[in-house]
């Protein structure tokens, strides 16, 4: 029986499992939603902007590890989802963004709300389609999901064009397929796998240093496995928290830009680093040449090899799904009985011990003013660290980062390739949906907040009860901080006059809206809030606006020389740079 | 250095630019661009002359072997390998200087292949040295036009490029 390509788009999302479609309705897509109308296998959710659709969609994958699929329609609801497949490409998120287009015979007649999807998305996706005709819409819709979770994933754009969505065909769902020109690789070379654990084992100054591919690669366990026989120090870097506990011991915290005195150090002084999925982004590692500088040798996982020897040039290079490839180490490695150089060992946690002891994290505590550090700690108490946390991007992200200890992968949701302000509270709504039980919370900024506002609408029509926890301190504050250190004060357009009443529009939303302004009245505060199980809670925190985010990792600066927080600052004094005997860098 | 790809591809729409995109997006060099339909109808051949550094053109192929429509991607410079350009010149041949360009013509193994009272037009084919050569060697000012194909290149001996 023939039914219409608008019938086939539901059909294939029926058959991946799909839960969810975040989506806002269009002309170009008016058939596919009156299919949807007629069905009730999958739930639709209707977002109040595209670009939320896309965020939601994507924090739905990143909490889950399912495929997040958007629907949004042709010329501006396609543009409008832009900045949602950037972020999720930057942060390799697996998704489906089907977008309408006009009808075929229009495309390129500057037709109504016609824009070149497939050109505008081309460098933001991992691969995109335009379907021409309605016999290869199922074929399609198969290859773009097979495509975005497979190998390293990515966001795959479906462009379908209305009269494609209004034509008949047979339906036909393949049950696999195979694309000769994509063959991701899985298995790592085990001769390489090999040459990695013998170097490990002749390494006097390891260090683990865990990627968002770990977390992606669902290898969590792994990692654990590898990091806790040997006894080894890691860091998760701001896309692989969770993937180690961060409250564990051999955790020493987030390297890079705003990462631990200690995790930096490790990273600059170490002499073998074992990265996991992770890209030695210029966040991480800042300058190459300085980072290597100090002598070390890299042995480098990764499913995509592009990333490998794209910033660094390493010694071993693996490339496979970072899980096998680590089971295949730790085979290795308990087969040829290897063992680590213990004193050595002893020696290099002696050292970070020293390094952690300045507890680069301290802060002083002020009984008139809410430090935004000690909001992240009570928040990480009241919710027994037991959270989802989507967060926007500035300071209060940084600080998210830092003070929030995260022990399990897929619980720490915030944009790290892309950056994108505003990805917070869609990101909360996609990562409740997907974890209809977990308690969720959005930590953002006053300005970010404003940036997707709109959504608190969403969050009412689904009842979805996520805690946003607003760090207000008036200002684009990590903009504020950098002309604070290298603007001489000159805050350029980074003051927030004229800031809404946030409890007020909580409460226009339909929400609880709640202002904290003391200190001792945090606490009871998230208490409360988190107790209204069925509510959204919108927690307007007051904090000190001058509050910067310590240690941090200045542009062009190696990672031992860090501007260090006021109770430091005798240590960052120390000359660094000459030193190169780590032994005396504490 | 100057580096000589050859890229197996999808015949597929929208495939060419997204090589041309990764160029441009990552600020890589392309110096040349050909590409065809090969004897299979599905494929296209492409041949793209680049120069970098050693990293860079490493980075090239991985990203180039990144791209879902890629097929295969081989650096001709890693062994040997021949290259052929075709250039159309037309060239200004009056008087006496017809007799001495159509000896030129002959001295690079060109072909005539267009005449007017006024104008020879040249087909020339060779490694893009020897065309840069000819037009070295003509003068200047008799020269009216140039199209070239760019550089295509192929693995000499049994090294082929195939699925
Ligand atoms: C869409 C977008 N525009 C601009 C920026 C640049 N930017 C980074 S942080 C920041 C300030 C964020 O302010 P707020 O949300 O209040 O967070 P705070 O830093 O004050 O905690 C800006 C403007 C960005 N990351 N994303
Ligand atoms: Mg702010």
């Amino acid at each position: 029986m023939q039914i219409t390509g608008a019938e086939i788009v539901v059909r294939c999302l029926q058959e991946e499992g799909v839960e969810f479609v975040f989506g806002y309705p269009g002309g170009a897509v008016i058939d596919i939603y009156d299919a949807i109308f007629k069905q009730n296998q999958f739930r639709h959710v209707l977002v109040r902007h595209e670009q939320a659709a896309v965020h939601a969609a994507d924090a739905y994958s990143r909490s889950s590890d399912k495929v997040g699929v958007a629907l949004v329609t042709s010329g501006p609801g396609a543009t409008n989802a832009v900045t949602g497949i950037a972020t999720a490409y930057m942060d390799s998120i697996p998704l489906v963004v089907l977008s309408g287009q006009v009808p075929t015979p229009a495309i390129g007649m500057d037709a109504f709300q016609e824009v070149d999807m497939v050109g505008i998305t081309r460098p933001c996706v991992k691969h995109n389609f335009l379907v021409k005709n309605v016999a290869e819409l199922a074929v399609t819709i198969k290859k773009a999901f097979h495509l975005a979770k497979s190998g390293r994933p990515g966001p795959v754009v479906v462009d379908i064009p209305k009269d494609v969505t209004q034509h008949l065909a047979e339906f036909n769902y393949p049950d696999s397929l195979s694309v000769r020109s994509y063959v991701p690789v899985t298995r790592g070379h085990s001769g390489q796998i090999k040459k990695a654990v013998n170097l490990l084992a002749g390494a006097e100054r390891p260090l683990i240093y865990i990627g968002g591919g770990a977390v992606l690669g669902d290898a969590a366990a792994e990692v654990r496995d590898l990091v806790q026989s040997l006894g080894l120090p890691c860091t998760n870097t701001l896309m692989g928290l969770g993937a180690y506990p961060g409250s564990d011991r051999q955790c020493l915290g987030m390297p890079g830009m705003h990462g631990t005195y200690e995790a930096n150090m490790a990273m600059q002084y170490c002499d073998v680093l074992v990265a996991v999925g992770a890209r030695f982004d210029d966040r991480v590692i800042s300058v190459p040449s300085h980072f290597l500088s100090q002598p070390k040798k890299i042995i480098h996982i990764d499913v995509d090899p592009s990333s490998i020897a794209k910033r660094v040039k390493v010694d071993i290079p693996i490339v496979g799904d970072v899980k096998l490839v680590l089971r295949d180490m730790l085979e290795q490695w308990r087969q040829g009985e290897h063992g680590l150089h213990a004193a050595a060992l002893a020696g290099w946690w002696k050292q970070i011990e020293a390094w952690r002891a300045h507890d680069c994290l301290k802060y002083a505590v002020s009984d008139t003013l809410i430090k935004p550090q000690f909001v992240l700690q009570k928040l990480y108490e009241v919710t027994g660290g037991q959270a989802i946390i989507t967060s926007d991007v500035g300071q209060h992200q940084m600080w998210a980062a830092q003070y929030y200890r995260f022990d399990a992968p897929r619980r720490w949701i915030n944009s790290g390739g892309l950056g994108t302000m505003g990805f917070g509270l869609p990101a909360a709504m996609g990562a409740q949906l997907a974890n209809p039980d977990a308690t969720v919370a959005c930590v953002t900024g006053d300005a970010s907040i404003q940036m997707n506002i709109q959504e608190l609408s969403t969050c009412k029509q689904y009842h979805i009860p996520v805690k946003v926890v607003n760090l207000n301190n008036r200002y684009l504050g990590m903009v504020r901080q950098w002309q604070e250190m290298f603007y001489g004060n000159r805050y350029s357009e980074t003051y927030m006059d004229a800031l809404p009443d946030f409890v007020k529009l909580a409460e226009a939303y339909g929400h609880v809206g709640m202002r904290v302004e003391h200190p001792g009245d945090v606490e009871p505060a998230l208490r409360e809030a988190f107790a209204m199980k069925e509510r959204l809670v919108f927690l307007d925190v007051i904090t000190d606006q001058s509050e910067n985010v310590f240690p941090m990792v200045q542009n062009g600066r190696g990672l031992n020389q860090m501007d260090l927080p006021p109770h430091m600052r005798d240590v960052q004094d120390a000359p660094f740079e000459n030193n190169r005997d780590y032994g005396n860098m504490c | 250095m100057r580096h000589i790809l050859s890229i197996l591809l999808e015949n597929e729409a929208g495939a060419l630019s997204r090589v041309v995109g990764l160029f441009s997006a990552r600020a890589y060099n392309i110096d040349s661009l050909t590409v065809a339909t090969t004897e299979d109808p599905t494929l296209s051949r492409m041949t793209i002359v680049t120069h970098g550094s050693e990293d860079v053109i490493e980075q090239i192929t991985k990203q180039l072997n990144k791209l879902i429509e890629v097929v295969k991607v081989i650096d001709l410079n890693e062994s040997e390998h021949i290259e052929r350009e075709m250039m159309l010149i037309k060239v200004r041949s009056t008087g006496k200087e017809r007799e001495e360009m159509k000896r030129m013509a002959d001295i690079f193994r060109g072909r005539i292949i267009d005449v007017t009272d006024k104008t020879y037009t040249i087909e020339l084919t060779g490694t893009s040295e020897k065309l840069n050569a000819f037009i070295e060697a003509v003068d200047r000012t008799a020269i009216l036009e140039t199209v070239r194909t760019g550089a295509s290149g192929i693995g000499r001996g049994e090294r082929i490029l195939k699925i």
